[in-house]
């Protein structure tokens, strides 16, 4: 199951021309752009890694798409994500965030229903790959 | 065969170099900056070159990307971080560089303190610089022969690679003393190769220098009264004979002084002063100088 999420989850994958010119608009509105991995991906895990620190003070999105490329280096079979943090007050927040790396095989979650009182029904999900240890969900 | 250009389609050389605005930069250039004639030279040379180059792009005619990185040598003072700012702008008008920035760099923003330092501070100055140009001052400093372990070799390693590999993504200049730089380069024989233009700042003439100051004052609002220019190319004549002598920056000092004593003499002689008299320097405040009585070392008066 293809997993989407963020500003462009409605979009086939971006290629990395895309990917390049929406980092360059992010700097060019002054949005200072951090890359973040994980192998957990549950919708809500807001917790991904780091992948070193956020970019400040960039003007080129070349500096960026160096960092993604080392990031995906390094874990070539882990969700890669872009953010861009709108800083303004008033705003301050994540203006944009999106996938640029995912696993080869995603074998998407498990819906689990409990059954409680009353004939009510609880959701869950969760995802089949959270079912090994960190680091060697996706090998 | 598909690959021969249209030979006989004309192009009109002198629509795009209007249309790339280098002119007027150049120009700018020749008003702004006083002499650095063989300097202004090869600007213009590097931006025809590149005008050509990407007419030569729009043909379909095969073009490798001309390397642009530079080093500029010359003594303090010179200009050559004045210049390297025009590069920028240059390179950025032609389309060379993506952004057109400059980010000046030293020993200290590159090499770090401890093991394992240096990358990360290297690779963040040149990812702040890329789609601009990086100006790396007294670019020496980074390699220090007498400590083998000194860690600006790591940060020598690092620039050369992204010099050779991201040739597109960012310009590197190199700026220094010439003798030291040649004894650089003599250690470090891949930065010499991976250099396409060394340009030297030569010194400036006496009336070069004149020219500067009578720019500065220009710019400030001031101006010389007839005494006061003869007074001052006295006082060039004699400042560069004594140490410390930093060209261009030597003048600007010697201008801020001058305000500082203008200001000094107007204040104390009180009253009511006209919008002339606030602008204008007179002899008096430049024959004040030390440099009059033996220069730095006579005494401890300015």
């Amino acid at each position: 199951m293809r997993i989407t999420q963020g500003t462009f989850s409605f979009l086939p994958d971006l290629t990395d021309e895309q990917i390049t010119a929406q980092v360059q608009y992010c700097l060019d509105n002054d949005w200072p752009v951090s890359v973040e991995y994980t192998d957990d991906p549950h919708p809500r895990n807001v917790y991904w890694d780091m992948w070193g620190m956020p970019l400040f003070d960039l003007k080129d999105a070349a500096g960026v798409m160096t960092e993604i490329n080392a990031c995906r280096a390094a874990f070539p079979n882990q969700y890669i994500r872009v953010n861009g943090y709108d800083r303004r007050l008033g705003r301050q927040t994540t203006a944009i965030s999106f996938i640029v790396n995912r696993p080869k095989q995603e074998p998407g979650f498990y819906l689990e229903r409990q059954e409680v009182a009353d004939r009510q029904v609880r959701y869950t999900l969760r995802p089949y790959a959270a079912d090994k240890p960190g680091g060697q969900r996706y090998e | 065969m598909d690959q021969t250009p249209a030979t006989d389609s004309l192009i009109d050389l002198d629509e795009m170099y209007r249309e790339s605005n280098v002119q007027e930069i150049l120009d700018e250039l020749d008003r702004e900056l006083v002499g650095l004639k063989p300097v202004k030279g090869r600007l213009h040379e590097i931006a025809a070159l590149l005008l050509v180059t990407r007419l030569r792009e729009n043909l379909g005619l095969s073009t490798e990307r001309p390397s642009l990185h530079m080093s500029f040598t010359g003594h303090p003072g010179t200009g050559k971080t004045t210049v390297a700012l025009r590069m920028a702008k240059i390179l950025h008008h032609v389309g060379y560089v993506r952004r057109g920035h400059l980010v000046v760099a030293t020993r200290d923003d590159l090499v770090g303190q401890y093991v394992g330092h240096t990358a990360p501070k290297t690779k963040e100055v040149l990812k702040k610089a890329m789609g601009g140009v990086l100006f790396i001052d007294e670019a020496y400093y980074l390699y220090r022969p007498e400590n083998e372990r000194d860690y600006g070799q790591e940060a020598i390693e690092m620039l050369l690679q992204v010099m050779e590999n991201q040739r597109e993504d960012l310009v590197v200049i190199l700026a220094g003393y010439k003798d030291r730089m040649d004894t650089f380069f003599q250690s470090n024989p891949g930065f010499h190769s991976r250099i396409a233009h060394h340009l030297d700042f030569p010194d400036y003439e006496l009336d070069e220098l004149m020219a500067i100051a009578e720019l500065m004052l220009q710019q400030q609002r001031y101006h010389f009264d007839a005494a006061a220019r003869q007074a001052f190319a006295e006082y060039l004549a004699l400042r560069v004979t004594q140490p410390h002598f930093a060209n261009a920056r030597s003048v600007r000092n010697a201008i801020d002084r001058l305000k500082l004593r203008q200001a000094n003499r107007l204040l104390a002689q009180g009253g009511r002063i006209s919008a002339e008299e606030l602008t204008r320097i007179d002899a008096a405040d430049i024959r004040a100088s030390r440099v009059f009585r033996g220069g730095l070392d006579s005494d401890d008066g300015a």
